[in-house]
């Protein structure tokens, strides 16, 4: 049970089989070590970086106990991916390259220590000042609701959505964009899906927001709020079929039964069971951990530095008027 | 089993949504044809587009078949996908012109894209068609 018990840490902490019978040598000391490779295994959360050699190991251990101390264990927010996707590569393996994706977060970082990226999600209302060459003041304003937020790294952007003078208007944004002078959260919430595409094809009082909106505070700590709002759309033709999306967001589409049966009929419910595919769409759990314990120290600086600020904002002294 | 096949046969692909030969566009300015046949459920048809590619895009100048008559007009927003930090609109939105840029209406009541101002100017010559007009009358940009 021991031998299993040590054998299956070996396995999961990446050692060269080499190694092996250096590890036999250390058996004896295999419950010390079985102790200290679950420290270590639990402190570097499955690291893919080369550990130190059995050998080295074992001499450690052989002159004292004490002097392995487990790394300090850091405290990243499980809801870390959601708050900042783009940190996640994308999981196309021929498109990964670890170094790139390292320099890239760095470059993120730098760039968040710069100007404040706040924390939304699609359906949150937003507001972005850029800088424009083309416009007159060499600067513009858009308010809108956010209705996708795709890609990852330096690349992330997103898209609002706002009805002018009755002409729905779209505009698409780069979120690492040097042009961006601020990106403003006037209401942030959730809506049931992630993407409100089916905007396009409602009426326009869904996507209609004042551009004077004022800003509307969360209290501190508060889980983010989601919106149940049902859209309901215009009669069809639309831009995509929507009762084949498996929409939550939709109120009842108003069709023939010959549509529901066709996207019956089209329907993959066994994908959800399909690890594979899943695996293969996502970051494992375990990477995730390791991008996040690598930027997470800094991204909280920044954060904490960005609530000091705001606070100093909040209160100033009111001028009198002369 | 034939009906399968017959549906696996072909493909579709997504829609581009490109202002090209016989697309139906929607006038935005207030000139008298343009609010005629806006008004009748009659929108004009893109008749020719004057670039090497032949699929306009914020910025081109097009020839529109409107009331049975050929004028020609300027795109003021499309639907299709754009660029970060350029609008894309919910309709095909044109301005007609005369031959001289000088824009027939004397209003444009929705908003316009700002780049439009930078690309309006480069298409401008001393002694050619001045497109620059058009921007006066705009109400508001995005």
């Amino acid at each position: 049970m021991l031998l299993r018990n040590v054998n299956f840490h070996r396995f999961q902490c990446g050692f060269a089989p080499g190694n092996i019978p250096n590890f036999c040598t250390v058996l004896e000391h295999a419950l010390l070590i079985n102790i200290f490779l679950t420290v270590l295994y639990v402190s570097r959360s499955y690291s893919n970086s080369p550990l130190p050699d059995v050998q080295q190991l074992s001499s450690d251990e052989s002159v004292s106990g004490k002097q392995v101390k487990p790394e300090r264990k850091s405290v990243v927010p499980s809801n870390s991916r959601f708050i900042y996707p783009e940190f996640l590569p994308d999981p196309k393996i021929e498109w990964r390259n670890s170094l790139r994706e390292k320099l890239e977060r760095m470059d993120m970082i730098q760039r968040r220590k710069h100007i404040d990226i706040p924390e939304f999600y699609v359906g949150s209302i937003m507001a972005v000042s850029s800088s424009n060459q083309h416009a007159p003041n060499k600067a513009t304003r858009f308010v809108g609701i956010c209705i996708q937020r795709l890609g990852c790294g330096l690349r992330a952007n997103f898209t609002l959505r706002n009805v002018i003078k009755h002409v729905g208007t779209e505009m698409k944004y780069q979120l690492y964009d040097p042009t961006i002078q601020k990106i403003e959260v006037l209401r942030l919430e959730k809506r049931l899906d992630d993407e409100l595409l089916y905007l396009r094809d409602a009426p326009n009082e869904y996507s209609t927001f004042d551009e004077n909106m004022e800003v509307e505070y969360l209290p501190e700590g508060a889980p983010v709020p989601v919106n149940p709002e049902m859209v309901k759309l215009k009669p069809r033709p639309w831009r995509a079929r929507w009762e084949r999306k498996d929409m939550k967001g939709l109120a009842d589409l108003g069709l023939e039964d010959r549509f529901y049966e066709r996207a019956k009929e089209l329907a993959t419910p066994w994908e959800k069971y399909d690890l594979m595919k899943q695996y293969r769409k996502t970051i494992p759990e375990e990477e995730q951990k390791e991008i996040f314990a690598e930027v997470y120290s800094e991204l909280h600086e920044v954060e904490v530095m960005r609530k000091k600020l705001k606070r100093k904002k909040v209160f100033i002294k009111p001028t009198k008027n002369v | 089993m034939s009906t399968i096949f017959a549906a696996r046969q072909f493909s579709t692909s997504a829609v581009s949504n490109h202002i090209m030969k016989l697309t139906r566009l929607r006038v935005v300015d207030n000139s008298t044809i343009g609010k005629q046949a806006m008004a009748e459920g009659k929108p004009p048809r893109c008749i020719h587009v004057y670039n090497k590619k032949g699929i306009g895009t914020i910025g081109d100048k097009i020839m529109v078949a409107i009331k049975g008559e050929k004028v020609k007009a300027i795109i003021v927003g499309c639907v299709k996908e754009q660029k970060p930090n350029i609008p894309r609109f919910d309709s095909n939105n044109i301005v007609l012109i005369d031959d001289n840029g000088t824009p027939l209406g004397t209003r444009i009541n929705v908003p316009i894209p700002i780049v439009l101002r930078t690309i309006l100017k480069e298409k401008t010559f001393s002694k050619g068609a001045d497109y620059t007009k058009l921007l006066a009358i705009a109400s508001n940009y995005v």
